[in-house]
Parts: C-alpha cells; structure tokens; sequence
C-alpha cells in the first residue's frame, strides 16, 4: 500500500493512509498513483508554487515540477544522469517557459558539456547566444592554491549574482559544487559559504539544481542534503539481470505531496524521459470507425466490420501458431489504406521479415521503401521493459503512426517480474490510445490447453479484442486455429476456425465441427470426404429404393389386372349357368306343356297342378 | 635579478571589507619588504567589475595571483601569514 506524507500545521510529518476510495480505485488498478497524487494535492489546497521542469513525467511525479525559488538536490552515483537532468531542466526553463538559466560547472568545461548534451538535440551555443543562457565553468585547482589566513567565497557569489544579472536568469545549476571540497582546504569556510550560498539563492528567488555525488552513508559525499532541505531526488543507475535501468526517486519534498517510488527513466534522443509517460486518465476519445485487420474472414467474425479505430488487440498463442503473421497482414492491411504504420520486432531482423512474410504473401518491401512502415528491430535483452517502452514512445511521437504493431510483447517482459509488466504496459496502452493508434499486440504463451489463456489475464484486461491461435495436435499433424476469445463493443463470432497460412496469404477456414470433436487439417478434408462419400451413397440407396418401390407397384398393379381378368372369367361364367338354368327350366315348361297336351287335360284346369300334389 | 619588473600580481578583492583591506596592507608590506622594485600591483574591486571573475577563475576573495612569472598561482586569504606568501609566490625572502 503507497503511503504519501503530508504536512501538519505544526510543521511536523506525518504518514496517512489514503482514503477508502482511493484505495479502492488503486487495487482495481484504475488509477496510478500520480493522478491519486494530483486529486489529493488539489484537495489540500497545494499551493506552493512549482517550476515546471519540462522533463517528460517528472513534472507529474513531483506534481508540477521542482519548488520555484528553492533550491532541489539531486544526487546519485557516477553516470547516473545528474548533469543531464539539470541540464534539460535549464533548457527547458529557457525554450519552452521562457525562463533563462545559468550552468555552473564545477567539473566539465564549457565546450565539453556542449558537446555532450548535442546528442539530446540541445544547442548550448545557441541559446548562450540568445542570451537564455549562461555557462560558467568554475575551475579549482588545488596545485595552484596557496591559503593564507581568512577568505570567503565572495568571488563565487559575484560570478554568479553577474551571469544571472546578466541575463535575467530565473533558474540556476551549480554542477557538482562538492568539487569545491577538494579544491578548497578549508572546508570549515566552504561549508559556512555554501550554506550562505543557498541562502543566497534562496533571497534572490532562484530555482536551483545542485547536484552532488552518491556517498557512503549519506546522500551526498559532502552532505550537501544539510544545506537543501526543500527536495531531494536520487538517481540510480541499477543492473538486474544484466540490463541496466535508470531510476529516479523523489526522497522528499518540503510542502508538496509527490510520488514516492521509484519510477524508471532513460536518457534518449530527446532528452531525459521519465515513466510514467502519460498519467493514466481513462477519458481518451474513442472512434466509432472500424478498420479491417486485412484477413476478410476474421473482419466477418468481428462483428463483419474488424477492429475499432484506436482499440487494442492481443493475437496471443504458442510459438508456430501465427502470430507474427497476422501482425505483418494487418499492418499490410494498413498501409494499404495509406495509414502510417510501426511495427516493433523484437525476434527477427527487419530485413528477416520482409523476407519471410514475402514467403506468405505479405509484401512489405514496398512499404517500407515508401516510408509508410517503419520497422524497429531490437533485442528484447538491449535494455529493461521500461526503456523499451519509453524507446516506443520515443518513436510513436516521431512517427506518428495509425497502426503499431508490437512483435511479441511477452519478450518484453522476459526478465521482469509480472507485477511491474502490468502498470508500465498500461501506460503505453494508454499513450497509444490517446493518440487514437490502434495497436496490435503479439504475445507468446507458453504450454496448451487452458493455461494457454491463465497465463495472459495480466495484460488481456487491458486489451480490447483478444484473438487466440491454437495449435490442435490430431491424427499426427498440427494445425492453426483461431477465435475471437473477446471483443469489445461488438457481436463476435464464438466459432473456432481453422487458420490456414499459404503462398496466398492467411485464410479462414472453416472447421468441421463434428458429434465428438473439432477436426482441421487433412482430418477435416478426410473427413469431408467421408462426408461426400456417405451422401452419395445414401443418393444411391435412395434411388434404388424408388425403383424398388416402383417395380414393387408394377407388380400389384399387374397381379390387379390378372385378377380384373379372373373376375370377368369369373362373371362370365355366373352369367352362362344363369343363362342355362334358365334355359333348362324353360325347356322344363315346354315339356310339361307337351305332356299335359298329349294326355289331353283340361287347359285352364290345372290338373298338372293337382296332379302334382 | 634584472631591473625590468619580474612580478606582476593582481590582487582580487570585492569591496572594502576588512579582509579585502587586510589583504591589501598585507600585499603592500610584503613586496615592499622582499620584491622592492620588481614587482606591479593590479588590485581589482570584483564587485566594480564583476566580468574580471571568471577570467582568472577566482572563487574565493581575497585572492591574489601571480601572473608573471610563470606559471600562475593563486594564493587566497587576507595574505595575513607572511611565509605562506613567500611560498605562494615562490620568493626567497630576504633576511635582514
């Protein structure tokens, strides 16, 4: 839990805790600690005025900049960057707030320094002849001094007092003063003057930059930090793991509330940068316009539109799965469209990737000639997380791309702990998002199966669509998949497709999704096949049933006629006996008429009948 | 020793303070007594001419320094311990 100090009126410090809200918003990681820093100082009411130092991030951390007309102490061992800082803190002052500065220099001479601060773009020459400048160096050498009885360093305060007359000067830097200490003998003398140095300073309203060596036990060799109360900021240039990285801590700072870890910063092209680049504010623009990812079939499982403008999108998967080369088609994709692109490799040679994505399809010669893509190779073992990213921001700004794609990003994080990985990505998240960059994110994971997407959700939560590559081991062959894991503000697929990379390009595929699994590669095309196979079968069979069924008619139909036939046979016959019978009894009549006739009965008496009886 | 003069010192002060006129007095007495003749002196008020600073590279006040012969020296104080002078200015010191 960060603590800040806070000032009571008594003057003495004391350690708070921060409110529930704070800390609350804190453990969801919604808010770092110096935009908390901000809303507590203005609460309070901060209003101790502040020298803007014009220096990337260290305004935020110290909440405005340096305390104005005070002096700030800023110490740190060799090499460290003390000279650099206080130097771009006077170019600044003198460029960008219009406030000129006098350099001191106890150590270098004028011409060195000059030469030494060119490489950050700073002109001394020019800005000594504009008169926002003035340089001094202070030279002592002890072989030429001989001491005798009482003197003062009065001399040193008229140079100074003179240089800053001369131009009006608003800012100072006394550029390692302990030099003195070895210069002068008398440190009885030096050590009473220079506390009326600061004094000095102080009376005149001078904002001062005094630096001072790393010592042993205390701050500075020389114990200067006795004399400068108000601000103490210690640079450290410290190896992990092989990999150097600059840091810079604000050890104290009288009145104002401040950041009190330790944030990395790299001296670049630029000038002095310090982490954070951007505070993080999540009150960024956001575009309603989408952009392709330059493979058809995945802009259909997005939603059918792809990506939005400005989102971040992480392609993460085991080594094989493809990564790269859906970065490389994106940003294809986006030059393309005639968009700017950036793409970091931190695996392969620039040179290399041409090459290789020439191999799927994917030229990116032309746009590299063009100077529409811009590729940044670099080992990821160069230098530390952070000065990588502030390497990116160094270069985004110059840039200024559309599209930047980063290849992979868990390379970045090799030797890193996770717990620092996340903050510092946020904010390069959160600086490309400002910028409305759509930025697109390989990262390699290690292992398969669920930990493939356990191993990710430090950084996923920061990204906006998750695109997850597989590889699916079946029947002895690998073969690429890929799903849309998640997408923010969109309906997205949730089906798996098979992902195929050829001479063509990338396609989409569908997979066959079987009754048992999900089958791809030449399991899906053999089991197509045996698909095709079955379905021509059943047509088959189906056929022959109808024929069957068919004969099967006839076959009624002609046992129907044969019966038709047996029973017109049949009536025939009914018809003959009727005939006959009728026939026979007729004959029977006649007969029985003869008969009566010839034994001469009566006609009409009906002795046949009585007769009969 | 030729008649042409040898030394020439400049002494920085920065106004009239007790040091500053301490070590004027002292410079005086001292040359007087064992560079007679061969020696200028060029006392210089830095806070008249404050631009003289950074020529010399002087820091403490008062300081004096020796321009010829060479190489230069500097010597600060008030110049109160004569033998140190001596020293600084490389003189032999002429004993009476």
């Amino acid at each position: 839990m960060p603590r800040l100090m806070f000032r009571t009126s008594g003057g003495r410090w004391y350690r708070r805790r921060h409110s529930a809200l704070q800390t609350s918003a804190l453990h969801t990681g919604l808010i770092t600690e110096p935009t908390t820093l901000k809303t507590i100082a203005l609460s309070r009411g901060g209003n101790l005025p502040k020298c803007p130092t014009g220096i990337v991030g260290l305004d935020e951390i110290t909440d405005g900049g340096l305390p104005a007309g005070r002096p700030t102490l800023i110490c740190g061992s060799a090499g460290s960057g003390k000279t650099m800082l206080a130097m771009e803190f006077l170019v600044r002052g003198a460029t960008q707030y219009g406030e000129p500065g006098v350099f001191m220099m106890f150590e270098e001479n004028v011409a060195e320094l000059t030469a030494n601060v060119r490489s950050l773009g700073f002109d001394l020459e020019k800005l000594t002849a504009q008169k926002k400048l003035v340089l001094d160096h202070v030279h002592v050498e002890r072989s030429e001094i001989e001491e005798t009885g009482e003197y003062d360093l009065e001399g040193l305060f008229i140079r100074l007092g003179h240089a800053v007359k001369s131009i009006g000067a608003k800012r100072v830097v006394l550029d390692t003063v302990e030099a003195l200490f070895s210069g002068l003998p008398n440190h009885a003398i030096l050590r009473a003057e220079l506390r009326r140095l600061f004094r000095w300073l102080k009376d005149h309203g001078l904002t001062a930059v005094i630096t001072g060596e790393r010592g042993d036990q205390s701050l500075t060799r020389y114990g200067l930090e006795e004399y400068v109360a108000d601000c103490v900021i210690i640079l450290d240039q410290r190896i992990h793991e092989q990999i150097s990285t600059r840091r810079l801590r604000v050890l104290k700072y009288r009145g104002s509330a401040h950041g009190t870890n330790e944030y990395p910063f790299l001296i670049g092209e630029r000038g002095l940068s310090v982490l954070p680049i951007t505070s993080l504010r999540l009150d960024h623009e956001v575009s309603a316009k989408r952009i392709p990812t330059g493979i058809a079939r995945l802009d259909e499982m997005l939603g059918g539109q792809g990506v939005f403008r400005g989102s971040s999108i992480l392609v993460s998967g085991s080594s094989g799965t493809g990564k790269s080369s859906v970065g490389a088609r994106f940003a294809e994709a986006a030059c393309r469209r005639g968009e700017r692109v950036l793409l970091f490799a931190y695996e392969e040679s620039s040179a290399q990737i041409v090459r290789n994505m020439g191999s799927i399809g994917i030229d990116l010669g032309p746009w590299v000639k063009k100077g529409l893509l811009q590729i940044h190779s670099s080992r990821p073992t160069l230098q530390g997380l952070e000065q990588h990213l502030v390497m990116m921001h160094d270069a985004v700004s110059s840039f200024h791309p559309n599209v930047v794609v980063v290849d992979p990003i868990s390379n970045l994080s090799l030797d890193q702990d996770t717990a620092a990985v996340k903050p510092t990505l946020m904010r390069l998240i959160d600086f490309l998002k400002q910028q409305q960059i759509t930025t697109l994110f390989t990262s390699l994971t290690t292992g398969g199966g669920d930990t493939t997407e356990n191993s990710q959700l430090q950084v996923s939560s920061l990204m906006d669509t998750w695109l997850l590559l597989r590889n699916v081991e079946f029947n002895g062959e690998r073969n690429r998949t890929i799903y849309v894991l998640k997408s923010r503000g969109m309906a997205h697929s949730n089906q798996v497709r098979e992902f195929v990379l050829s001479d063509k390009g990338i396609e989409l595929v569908d997979v066959y999704l079987g009754a048992e699994r999900v089958l791809t590669g030449t399991a899906r095309v053999a089991q197509e096949e045996l698909e095709r196979t079955a379905a021509a079968l059943r047509e088959e069979d189906h056929q022959r049933k109808l024929s069957q069924l068919a004969s099967r008619q006839k076959a009624i139909e002609a046992q129907i006629a044969a019966l038709r036939c047996e029973a017109e046979v049949e009536s025939a016959e009914v018809a003959f006996s009727l005939a006959r019978e009728t026939l026979h009894q007729r004959t029977a009549q006649q007969n029985t008429d003869v008969m009566t006739y010839l034994r001469g009965a009566d006609k009409t008496g009906g002795g046949g009948k009585k007769g009969k009886r | 020793m030729s008649k042409t003069v040898a030394f020439e010192l400049r002494l920085y002060v920065a106004g009239q303070t007790a040091k500053s006129i301490a070590a004027c007095a002292n410079l005086q007495r001292i040359c007087e007594t064992h560079l007679a003749g061969q020696y200028r002196i060029e006392i210089i008020d830095l806070v008249k001419n404050p631009k003289l600073a950074a020529g010399d590279q002087i820091l403490a006040v008062p300081t004096l320094v020796r321009r010829l012969p060479t190489p230069i020296t500097k010597i600060i104080g008030d110049l109160s311990n004569e033998e140190r002078v001596l020293v600084g200015l490389d003189v032999r010191p002429i004993r009476r």
